[in-house]
């Protein structure tokens, strides 16, 4: 038996700063002030649990929420939540949120000339197994353009959600693609100094869960900041 | 094994589609006991616009400092509107242990997240006129000109509060290092 005691600081360079001038939004929201290091108490250390009540069993296929398919290539996106010490995180809540094929979505302030897609929301949402296994089905999400510098364009992406065990382990993160030749060029994915880090949001073409004739299988584990422990004495 | 956490990204300005199904504003149903609370604000940058684009997220213990209990899960989860505002009804938390065991004043722990956030913002909100929190753990390692930042404000009404976030500016609202 061990209680943990607090989550891991992040490894230096792997975490985004709030200022980040080359993402223009970020100058006029990060904090300005020294944040204050906020001690991992029982507030921290827990967290809302949620389930099938609210999660329904068909959440996870982003290509059957309307009456027709939708437009673009058909994709499975599955993976695992980990913890840093390898563990699987079991059980936990993972939404996901994407562009349609065409690059645009179904948003009031998204004002991209290109097609929205009558049979695709984009939205998704399930809970990891008890191997902190999730998989979705969905359409490859096309590239868009923004206005954040000149001829700026976001490379495919599916902004991801995962609550973890605590309070201190929500996440919410973007998947890439591999291969993407707009990845050099996107501030957000180069928010980090650390290549590796970086290298990590880039899902990987995945045999395994490839479904001939169907769907190509891309894999991404999504990992959350990991427990210090501390063993508990037995009491004899 | 030792693996590095995935590197946190923003939600950016299409946030509502993935999580707006699950907007949660009202945490504590009737029957749940406890001193009824409202509790709403605007979020404002650093020019004072409002952020009409932040979902605000909360979790909290029950009235007698139990987090995650079976009648009561906690947590509620709001999206501003076009003037900035979110807005929660629930129970005034009571008191759960802090660093040394030391108990600390009612709270309600918040993560913020918006556009132009690469990570979510992490803040508390504490309650006006409690007694338990001049001896805060917490509260006690912010600079004391500016606790009153998480701290709500009473607002007409008997359990109205307003606790409002300032991205930047003067009034710069405490943000942690969690
Ligand atoms: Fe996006």
């Amino acid at each position: 038996m061990s209680i943990i005691t607090g989550y891991r600081r992040p490894f230096p360079g792997t975490q985004p700063d709030y200022l980040f001038p080359p993402y223009a939004s970020t100058v006029k929201r990060a904090p300005t002030k020294p944040l204050v290091r906020l001690p991992h108490t029982q507030t921290e250390l827990t967290g809302p649990v949620f389930g099938y009540g609210e999660v329904k069993r068909g959440d996870h296929d982003l290509t059957n929420q309307h009456a027709g398919d939708p437009i673009g290539e058909r994709i499975i996106v599955s993976g695992r939540v980990l913890d840093e010490n390898g563990r699987p995180v079991p059980h936990t809540l993972v939404e996901i949120w994407q562009a349609n094929s065409a690059g645009r979505y179904p948003h009031r302030v998204d004002q991209h000339d290109a097609p929205t897609d009558p049979n695709f929301t984009g939205c998704g949402r399930t809970l990891t197994d008890k191997q902190g296994r999730y998989r979705f089905v969905t359409i490859k999400p096309g590239e868009y353009p923004w206005r954040n510098h000149y001829n700026a364009w976001r490379p495919a992406h599916i902004h991801f959600s995962v609550f973890g065990p605590a309070f201190a382990t929500r996440l919410v993160t973007q998947m890439y693609f591999p291969g993407d030749p707009l990845l050099p060029f996107d501030p957000m994915f180069n928010c980090v100094p650390d290549e590796r880090a970086r290298n990590r949001l880039i899902s990987a073409l995945d045999w395994e869960t490839t479904v001939p004739e169907t769907a190509l299988g891309y894999r991404f584990d999504v990992i959350l900041r990991g427990p210090d422990e501390t063993p508990m004495e037995k009491k004899s | 094994m030792s693996l590095q956490a995935s590197t946190s990204q923003t939600v950016g300005p299409y946030l509502h589609i993935g999580l707006t199904w699950l907007i949660i504003e009202n945490l504590a149903a009737a029957r749940i006991p406890g001193e009824r609370v409202t509790i709403e604000g605007r979020v404002v940058d650093g020019d004072g616009k409002p952020v009409n684009d932040a979902a605000v997220e909360i979790w909290q213990a029950d009235s007698r400092g139990r987090y995650g209990s079976k009648s009561f899960r906690g947590f509620g989860r709001s999206a501003t509107n076009e003037k900035g505002m979110y807005r929660f009804q629930t129970i005034k938390p009571g008191r759960v242990p802090g660093p040394g065991g030391k108990l600390q004043a009612p709270h309600i722990a918040v993560n913020i997240f918006m556009r132009g956030q690469l990570k979510q913002l992490v803040t508390r909100i504490y309650f006006p006129g409690d007694l338990a929190n001049g001896a805060d753990p917490v509260l006690r390692l912010v600079p004391a000109e500016r606790r009153g930042t998480l701290i709500a404000n009473k607002k007409g009404k008997p359990g109205a509060l307003e606790w409002n976030v300032f991205l930047q500016g003067r009034n710069e609202t405490v943000f942690f290092d969690c």
